[in-house]
């Protein structure tokens, strides 16, 4: 009775492997774009249900990690790729990788509804995020300490923030690290004194900062996005080893559609053109 | 007289192997392939922990083998302190960065906060709730705690760091009056749910295996149950308490996902329970999809895995010693 | 002291006792009923038997029910025997005072004592890196087939994992089953493995039972071994493949909670998942407690 049991699990684990795959288009990484990648995704297997898109995040650094361990087709980034990813790509695939802008966003900097402050320069932002300036009244707000909220470093606009608004300077030990943007929204909406960043789709329940620059107070808006006015315009990337071909490509055409580009702006970015 | 002589005579005479059956000798072997069998499955277990120890290190290694890991991620920016640039913390934990900061020592203080948060809370609440049961309780709370320890020991620790996230952390941020909601002493309050079944299971079987006679002996000469347990029981249990303790210590330091959830996994060096920490294991679950193998950071997450296993190895040892001391206590040198 | 003082001081510290005893109770029992009372509601059918829709806002969790009954089954075929086999060993064959058995008891307590993320390390450096590559490159894949993250690494490693747990209740079932039966088994003629495969084990088997009961409680509720070694939290296909990855209910309450867009409107959607998972490492455990006690019940009143 066991060795039936036994040999017929063994027989099939010894099958399973040797079945053929089916058409599948593996997505991986930044969780600014995961929601936007989960919904092309939905919308794409409704039409075609025969190829299966996985969608999963972790970071745009997890998803250009996973383009160089190969264990990914298409990676989402939030990010440019860096040198240092486009040389190991190189080394291992022979390709510098394939850049594809899939939409467009705003790195948009977020406090509690409760903050009279509206709008800040970039260099202020630099300053509250390296750790030099460390209360509201410094800010012309309240006499209260500013709770940082920043992401993981996997994180594609972990590095986009580091980069542009930062210089490239590190972030203040003391900012409390969140694994997403949903995280970030959810605690700057419940902390009075908080600020935290993420892409302008999560923004709900919060108030988003303008950026002053000069005379200006530019709001992360979708005109200013998409005409570049706002200072913290960003594309949104797909990233490939080799030009796309086969189900990715049928999959991308779809995101770069009419339709495709209507979901984006559904759930909160925008379009690419 | 003559039977020892006869005795004595057979066995001055080589014996001889009795002769066996084609039968018996196929189930002799056959006896022996199965013994053989079994025995190299046992072998599994030690092959299981060295293939552990090999395979983690082996992935750390390339920090002393590469010179580009080997620039980046050195010993010495490892644990020393780092001039990076004016005003700026000399130890900090940015390992994707221009210039990559790589101090352990955020994530050391990071993980002892939590811990010894943990263990202020989960001790007395063991050990103490351990004597209530061996010495005090009626049977029938007894009965209750027993499977109640159990369903606690049972929760997943997502669920503790997932209650600690969602449920604990206003309460305790009103009630301290902190600044940030996720704090080393919301990890730390997490991390006490998860050991607090170790520490009291372990502690109630020390406490249970003291003899009755040290009991009777005690209330005989006129101590109050009280006075039993509190100075004869307890002292008597203290190594199989302290190993408890030891054990406790061992799962909270290596524990990931309520510290993940629950410490706002900052690098921060501060004595402060308020401010956020940032520990080991959660280091290395966060950052681990963001490595390309081979890589620098992706050796110095194996390394922080190393220095793990090396602390939990060190604590079992420890905890080990101490139960074999208090058996031998007990049993051996009793009198 | 006075006797009065005395009794006052005994009845203080008593009480202290008896007081962290409630403080755990009342622990468990809040984070229960925290949990029932937001979870309970949305526990239906339909959230059990379907995959999640509305980007992870509506629909149900059947794949992750799925993905963990399928990754335990797998870690259970492979612990069982490799557990149930080792503490034949150390209980039935090792000699008194042997070096090896020694060897093996202190890996084994060691093993029992590695955080579980050094395990997920492991998973990743010796299943998928090591024996997922030997195995790509000896059966000719271009691409990566076995050397990334699946549904087989996971439930290996997590076989590593609870091996001690299978080890210890072995033995302790080996324990129990009384001397007598093995020595008449033997007087009779059987020889030692005829005595283990037709007295021992099935005297033992309750307990080895519960040993891979709590082996699969554990399993299902562990998430740090899985984080890198297969768990995915969108996966718009069951696990059919033993590279596929899988949905898993611990790790998609660890993702809902600390990643999902829009954290209100989840919040039901995750306490009824924490809720469907503490109800089944629970019902484990019961089980587990069940054929404890009744084997417990039956050798007292057999003797």
């Amino acid at each position: 009775m066991k060795a039936i049991f036994g040999s017929l699990v063994i027989g099939l684990m010894l099958a399973l492997p040797l079945s053929a795959h089916a058409g599948n288009v593996t997505v991986k990484g930044s969780d600014t774009m995961v929601i936007l990648g989960q919904r092309w995704a939905e919308e794409f297997m409704k039409k075609t249900p025969a190829t299966k898109v996985q969608v999963t995040g972790g970071g745009s650094g997890v998803g250009l990690a996973a383009l160089q361990n190969g264990t990914t087709e298409i990676a989402m980034s939030s990010r440019e790729i860096k040198d240092a990813e486009k040389q190991k790509l190189r080394a291992r695939y022979n390709t510098t990788g394939v850049e594809i802008p899939v939409a467009k966003d705003g790195v948009t900097f977020y406090v509690n509804e409760s903050n009279p402050v509206t709008a800040l320069t970039v260099e202020q932002l630099k300053g509250v995020y390296v750790g030099d300036i460390t209360n509201w009244k410094q800010l012309g707000g309240p006499d209260a300490p500013i709770i940082i909220y920043s992401r993981e470093n996997s994180s594609g606009t972990y590095v986009f923030v580091k980069d542009h608004v930062l210089d490239g300077d590190d972030y203040a030990a003391s900012a409390q690290t969140l694994p997403g943007t949903a995280a970030v929204v959810n605690a700057v909406a419940k902390e009075k004194n908080s600020i935290g960043y993420g892409g302008s789709a999560y923004a709900k329940n919060i108030k988003e900062l303008k950026i002053k620059k000069g005379n200006e107070d530019i709001a992360p808006s979708a005109e200013n996005i998409k005409t570049g006015k706002y200072p913290l315009s960003r594309d949104l990337y797909f990233y490939l080893r080799n030009k796309p071909s086969g189900d990715a490509k049928t999959f991308i055409d779809f995101a770069l559609s009419p339709e495709g580009q209507a979901v984006v702006t559904k759930v909160g970015y925008f379009p690419v053109k | 007289m003559d039977r020892q002589a006869i005795m004595e005579q057979g066995l001055t005479q080589p014996l001889v192997a009795p002769l066996l059956s084609p039968a018996a000798r196929r189930r002799q072997l056959r006896e022996k392939v199965i013994a053989g069998f079994i025995t190299l499955m046992a072998f599994t277990g030690i092959a299981a922990l060295i293939l552990i120890i090999i395979f983690v290190a082996k992935e750390a290694l390339a920090l002393f083998t590469e010179p580009e890991a080997r620039h980046e991620a050195s010993l010495s920016k490892m644990f020393l302190a780092q001039d990076v640039a004016p005003g700026r913390p000399p130890f900090r934990w940015q390992p994707v960065s221009k210039i990559p900061k790589v101090s352990m020592i955020p994530l050391f203080v990071g993980t002892l906060k939590t811990t010894a948060v943990s263990m202020l809370v989960a001790v007395p609440l063991g050990v103490f709730g351990a004597l209530f049961a061996a010495e005090f309780a009626p049977r029938r709370l007894r009965e209750l705690l027993k499977p109640v320890i159990e369903l606690l020991a049972g929760i997943p620790s997502v669920v503790l760091g997932f209650f600690a996230l969602m449920v604990m952390s206003t309460v305790v941020k009103e009630a301290l009056g902190f600044d940030r909601p996720l704090n080393a002493m919301l990890a730390g309050l997490g991390l006490a749910l998860a050991i607090v079944p170790v520490i009291f299971t372990v502690s109630e079987d020390a406490l249970t295996s003291v003899p009755r006679s040290y009991r009777e002996a005690s209330l005989a000469l006129g101590a109050t149950p009280w006075e039993t347990a509190w100075k004869v029981v307890l002292p008597a249990a203290a190594p199989g308490i302290l190993a408890a303790c030891v054990l406790g210590f061992g799962r909270a330091i290596g524990e990931t996902m309520i510290v993940l959830m629950a410490s706002g996994n900052a690098d921060v060096i501060s004595w402060s329970l308020g401010d956020s920490a940032r520990s080991l294991s959660a280091t290395i679950a966060a950052e681990m999809g963001e490595v390309v193998v081979g890589s620098p950071h992706y050796s110095l997450l194996f390394f922080i895995g190393v220095q793990l296993f090396i602390f939990t190895f060190v604590l079992n040892l420890i905890a080990s010693t101490w139960t074999r001391r208090v058996v031998r206590k007990l049993t051996g040198g009793a009198t | 002291m006075k006797h009065g003082t005395r009794r006052a001081v005994g009845l203080a510290l008593t009480s202290l006792t008896g007081l962290a005893a409630f403080i755990i109770i009342a622990m468990l029992g809040i984070i229960l009923f925290n949990v029932v009372e937001n979870g309970a509601g949305g526990v239906t059918w339909t959230f059990l038997s379907k995959p999640p829709e509305d980007g992870m806002m509506g629909g149900g969790i059947f794949p992750a029910i799925f993905g963990t009954a399928a990754l335990t089954l797998l870690m259970t075929v492979a612990v069982m025997p490799v557990g149930v086999l080792t503490a034949v060993y150390l209980h039935e064959y090792a000699p008194p005072n042997s070096l090896f058995a020694r060897f093996v008891r202190v890996a084994v307590v060691n093993l029992a004592g590695v955080p579980s993320i050094v395990f997920g390390l492991f998973g990743l450096g010796f299943f998928i890196l090591f024996v997922g590559q030997g195995m790509d490159r000896a059966l000719g894949h271009e691409e990566m087939y076995w050397a990334q993250p699946g549904i087989l690494w996971a439930s290996l490693t997590l076989a590593v994992l609870t091996l001690p747990v299978v080890i210890v209740s072995t033995e302790e079932a080996l324990r129990a089953v009384p001397m007598d039966h093995r020595t008449a088994s033997l007087a009779l003629g059987a020889t030692q493995s005829q005595t283990l495969g037709r007295v021992v084990l099935p005297g033992a088997l309750p307990g080895i039972l519960t040993g891979a009961v709590l082996a699969i409680s554990r399993g299902a509720g562990e998430v740090a071994p899985i984080l890198f070694t297969g768990a995915a939290y969108f996966l718009p296909d069951l696990p059919t493949h033993l590279n596929s990855q899988f949905m898993h209910l611990g790790y998609h309450t660890y993702v809902m909670a600390t990643q999902s867009p829009d954290v209100e409107a989840t919040r039901p959607l995750l306490y009824s998942t924490v809720l469907v998972l503490l109800l089944l490492t629970f019902a484990l455990n019961l089980v587990a407690v069940i054929i404890r006690t009744r084997t417990r019940r039956k050798a007292a009143g057999s003797h």
